[in-house]
């Protein structure tokens, strides 16, 4: 299941945010630790799953490994070679190859330009993808690969609804044929009904394009059967990293299991054998974070070492990377 | 792929001004707004066709003369035909109004483009500026810009045009600087941005193709209540001494050698106020079938 290849690496990823106060005189007043030393790997053809409530940090992940926003320190690596420090021809030959699939339908098309326009534009973007002849039957063709009519090229995004207006998304960051997409939350402003379909579209073109996804959610059972692996995040850091067997039956971060205790159960007779985990308070301000481990202030297993010393990602018992001092297997989802 | 998600009904492919047009072309108000335009405009640029005397004829004996076959407006406390003052008149209130507007939309929109688009000091030093051009009142400021342009002594009616419409233009640009600053900053943050910025769009592209075509309705608006106001700017800067003169005719002009004179003579004010009127009404109503029409989502 694990590819040999790395197709991409992130090491110790930092994105702060500085918090400025003042109108003429600005000065920094602190930092959002949105992104606070985040590292994993992506072999090609894989697919990773990012999972965090909102305000982890999943977002901003995305956005800085898109170098729409830049890091504050740290590294990746595409097929080998430093992504951040990429400039001119070379950081616009680097766009073909990870595009992006934004989480709301609604404000990720331009309201403006046709659905052709939206498709095409890549290319326009791009003229040596594509020659300008080649170009309505590309548009033409990755309209059908997304199951969308053709036809509907002149079309404006207000007259698709949503689940066809994320497929529109869709077509668009398969334009470039990318090696790897980034889907930030692509379903999660979708109805439930939607969501499977689009889900089914992103495995069908992962087999037949041989995508690599890093895909983002705030819920762990979206992200289930797409993942090989998964990272959990909370509050800018991953706290556990495994496969999905690894994570989703054999957790040991105690905010994994807490996760995992949240989703719902299909078969009523499991219901009452279940294991709730209720987490109390809010997650901590990411401008002021906990000290030591940040989950210690909603963790029922937290101790003084909890507070003093950070608990590293190293595999301790769960044969997994786990940020907890306590980590230990737990079966919550029956 | 199987199935095809696509709704049911085929349509005639337009563009996006085609299917402005095809809106426009089924509303009456547009029609009669371009119509009142139209006329206003072959006035302006055709003032022989409509009124053969000389709209600086002034026969003192016809002093106050009301309306008749002869002169369908009357005449004003000089003894000018009035008929034949509104039509010479229209043209320059209108370019008045159309240049003023011209160049406050093309220099406000565009710094404030850039300045919404690229933040940072450039917006800094752009606000700032503008902070001092709105902070001056308006009729002060065109009184120093005017009475300092005009210390050079008599002018033509070119110059007189100019100095006006360019007071008028420097005075109100920060208006629709901060309209488009705004709305490129909220535009700027929408995804489709970023959608476009990871697909490796230049600055250029972002700005041409998704942030102007978004950004552009709320200045559209702004420029056909502008064109009103600026009209009126004329007339007040006329009335003041400051602003058009003799030997240019315009409504604003008219309105105000008439207000002294409203009880004895109020055809000599109501014409000319009533043209002016139509023509800011027309304009305004256009900007506003023109926004529906550009807008898909009120289509």
């Amino acid at each position: 299941m694990v590819p040999v290849a790395e197709l991409l690496e992130v090491v110790d990823l930092v994105k702060h945010f500085p918090v400025t106060r003042g109108v003429a005189f600005r000065r920094t007043v602190g930092q959002v630790r949105a992104v606070d030393g985040v590292s994993f790997t992506l072999g090609a053809g894989e697919t990773l799953g990012v999972v965090g409530e909102s305000g982890c940090g999943k977002s901003t992940l995305a956005q800085v490994l898109m170098r729409l926003e830049p890091p504050t320190s740290g590294a990746a690596y595409f097929e080998g070679e430093p992504m951040f420090s990429l400039r001119g021809a070379a950081l616009r030959r680097w766009r073909r190859e990870m595009q992006i699939v934004l989480q709301d339908p609604y404000t990720s098309l331009n309201p403006r330009m046709t659905v052709g326009d939206i498709v095409g534009e890549p290319f326009e973007i791009h003229p040596e993808v594509a020659p300008k002849a080649s170009r309505a039957g590309r548009v033409r063709e990755l309209l059908d690969v997304v199951g969308l009519n053709p036809e509907h090229l002149n079309r404006y995004p207000h007259q698709f609804s949503g689940g066809q207006r994320q497929r529109i998304g869709i077509a668009r960051a398969l334009a470039l044929k990318p090696k790897v997409i980034v889907c930030d939350e692509p379903v999660s402003a979708l109805d439930v009904s939607i969501q499977a379909q689009v889900m089914n579209l992103l495995a069908e073109l992962q087999g037949e394009f041989g995508l690599s996804y890093v895909f983002i959610a705030h819920d762990l059972s979206v992200v289930r059967h797409l993942s090989d692996r998964v990272a959990v995040m909370y509050l800018g850091k991953v706290v556990e990293i495994g496969t999905e067997e690894q994570i989703y039956r054999h957790p040991t971060h105690p905010y994994t299991q807490a996760l995992l205790s949240a989703v719902p159960v299909a078969d009523p007779a499991l219901r009452g054998r279940r294991d709730v985990i209720r987490l109390t308070g809010d997650v901590p301000s990411p401008v002021n974070p906990p000290s030591g481990c940040r989950f210690r202030t909603r963790c029922w297993k937290a101790q003084d070492v909890c507070a003093t010393e950070e608990p590293a990602l190293i595999s301790r018992d769960g044969g997994h990377p786990s940020a907890c001092h306590f980590a230990e297997e737990r079966s919550v989802v029956p | 792929m199987t199935s095809q998600i696509a709704p049911a009904v085929v349509e005639q492919p337009r563009g996006l001004f085609g299917d402005a047009w095809h809106t426009l072309r089924r509303r009456p108000l547009f029609w009669v707004s371009v119509s009142l335009i139209l006329l206003m405009l072959s006035l302006a640029l055709f003032p022989g066709l409509f009124a053969s005397g000389d709209p600086n004829l002034a026969d003192l004996s016809r002093s106050r003369g009301a309306p008749s076959a002869e002169a369908w407006f009357g005449y004003d406390n000089q003894g000018y035909d009035i008929y034949t003052r509104v039509v010479y008149g229209a043209r320059a209130s209108i370019v008045v109004g159309l240049l003023a507007t011209l160049g406050v939309v093309l220099v406000g929109a565009s710094v404030g483009m850039l300045a919404g688009f690229y933040g940072g000091w450039l917006d800094a030093v752009v606000s700032r500026i503008a902070d001092v051009f709105v902070g001056v009142p308006f009729v002060l400021g065109a009184i120093v810009i005017l009475t300092t342009l005009n210390a050079g002594g008599d002018a033509g009616p070119v110059r007189i045009v100019a100095q006006v419409v360019l007071s008028i233009s420097v005075l109100s640009w920060p208006v629709a600087m901060r309209i488009m600053r705004s709305t490129a900053i909220a535009a700027k943050q929408q995804d489709y941005v970023k959608a476009a910025r990871a697909l490796g769009a230049s600055s250029v592209r972002i700005i041409g193709k998704h942030m102007l075509p978004n950004c552009i309705a709320p200045v559209l608006v702004y420029s056909t209540i502008a064109l009103g106001a600026f009209i009126g700017a004329e007339a007040t800067l006329s009335y003041l001494g400051i602003g058009l003169r003799q030997p240019v005719v315009s409504w604003g002009v008219m309105i105000n050698s008439a207000k002294d004179y409203l009880r004895v003579a109020p055809h000599a004010l109501l014409f000319p106020a009533g043209f002016l009127t139509a023509t800011v009404l027309a304009f305004v109503m256009l900007g506003d079938a023109v926004r529906e029409a550009l807008d898909p989502k009120l289509r």
